[in-house]
């Protein structure tokens, strides 16, 4: 019963939340510009307006590729929210990153196609350090179920001090944020044009954008279940907390480029998140 | 109402300008006129883009471009001509390779005149195409959608 309510929470309020952050980001970021910004809901306008335009379609391919990415992304959130396997909920989302990459693929546009091809590299970057981080999740609760996890000893977040730091690092590529946001941008006009989403118009973009609205639902989640063993009055500040870090950094960072993504973040992934595992793996011993 | 009008995209192109309307148009997005306060974002993509934003007179090289950028966009746009060369070639109309005004190559909705056209003045043009765009939007509504190719 209770996983039904779980479920249909996320799918009703998993793009919501997704929106309304992102909304705080864009403001968030017009503020630090010493800008108004523009409302809150922004996201969601910009979404419906997408609706009512029209879709120009380069390959029929696209469309399903692209409602196969919002499939698996929701599949990985209700993996995710219902309690279940956090190792299946992340190889959910993996696939849906790579049907995203296949959509930007199977168009004609040259950047659409360098943006895919820097996403698999960013995908190779992010994906180590998050599977490092439900390695550790295992470690400390001996279970990858989300409603063990929420149950760890009060400690957790200290046990998994290092590899929360990794976590938080890989997670400004996961959002595509500066200085990671190699494979589309927030902001067009730049070299790259907007990347992965170029070819997209309409509804086809509509469906790019709420895959993302879940996939911050998702991450937030992930944030989430690092402090879970808290409650969630301290819990979720904290997750927005370093959520909203995260619009720090993009807004002070420069691009890299991918070998230097690539090395950094598995640097990274290496001295904190393998460290911290090895730590924890002889601790709980 | 049509969300057109609340989440309006741009996508600028200089079809030989002087930049001196570039400039002033970019000058649209920093922090004293702000356009993203009405949620309209400067992307550089013909394929996400609800309205183009051109300036400078339009010439032989760059008239294919524009053309292109133009038909690239998907149904409902609108198309915002900016500054002295883009109504009608400007300083540099007497040129032989110039056209006199961008609307000899695509259809053109609002003129925003100046050399070069303020801030306001832009705004000013840009706020009377999303006019244009929501009847637009409407009457595309109840034609019902159409996907078309870009030729
Ligand atoms: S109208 Fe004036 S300022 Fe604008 S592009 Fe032409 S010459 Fe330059």
């Amino acid at each position: 019963m209770n996983a039904w309510v779980a479920a249909l929470g996320f799918l009703v309020f998993g793009p919501l939340l997704g929106a309304l952050l992102a909304g705080i980001d864009r403001r968030l970021t017009a503020r630090l510009q010493a800008r108004q910004g523009p409302p809150l809901l922004q996201p969601v306008y910009d979404v419906l307006k997408l609706l009512e335009k029209d879709t120009l379609v380069v390959t029929p391919l696209q469309g399903l590729y692209l409602w196969l990415f919002l499939f698996f992304m929701i599949g990985a959130g209700l993996i995710l929210f219902t309690g279940g396997d956090l190792l299946l909920s992340l190889f959910a989302l993996t696939v849906s990153g790579i049907f995203l990459c296949l959509a930007a693929e199977s168009t004609n546009s040259p950047y659409s196609h360098l943006g895919a091809s820097r996403e698999l590299m960013l995908m190779m970057a992010y994906e180590p350090m998050l599977l490092v981080a439900a390695l550790g999740f295992y470690l400390t609760n001996d279970s990858f179920r989300v409603s063990v996890i929420t149950e760890a000893a009060p400690w957790q977040p200290l046990q998994l001090l290092g590899i929360l730091v990794g976590f938080l690092f890989v997670l400004t590529i996961k959002l595509r944020k500066s200085p990671f946001d190699l494979s589309t941008s927030h902001h067009g006009h730049q070299e790259l044009v907007k990347g992965l989403t170029t070819d997209f118009s309409g509804h086809h973009l509509a469906l790019v954008e709420i895959g993302h609205w879940y996939e911050n639902a998702i991450l937030l989640a992930w944030l989430y279940l690092f402090f879970a063993p808290w409650g969630p009055w301290l819990a979720i500040p904290i997750a927005l907390i370093l959520f909203f870090l995260e619009v720090l950094v993009d807004n002070t960072h420069a691009r890299l480029t991918w070998s230097h993504t690539l090395k950094a973040s598995w640097w990274v992934t290496l001295l904190l998140g393998t460290t911290n595992l090895l730590l924890l793996a002889w601790w709980v011993r | 109402m049509s969300f057109l009008k609340r989440s309006p995209w741009i996508l600028h192109y200089a079809a030989t300008s002087c930049n001196g309307c570039d400039i002033e148009l970019l000058a649209c997005l920093t922090p004293i006129y702000d356009l993203e306060r009405f949620g309209i974002i400067n992307t550089g993509n013909p394929k996400h883009a609800d309205i183009l934003l051109v300036t400078g007179s339009v010439n032989e090289e760059s008239r294919r471009v524009l053309e292109n950028l133009y038909h690239q966009m998907p149904e409902p746009k609108a198309v915002v001509a900016i500054g002295a060369c883009a109504l009608s070639g400007g300083i540099f109309r007497p040129a032989y390779n110039v056209y006199g005004g961008i609307d000899q190559v695509i259809p053109v909705d609002v003129y925003v005149p100046g050399c070069a056209a303020r801030p306001e003045a832009i705004i000013d043009g840009v706020v009377q195409a999303l006019a244009l765009l929501d009847a637009r939007a409407k009457a595309h509504k109840r034609r019902g959608q159409v996907s078309i190719e870009s030729p």
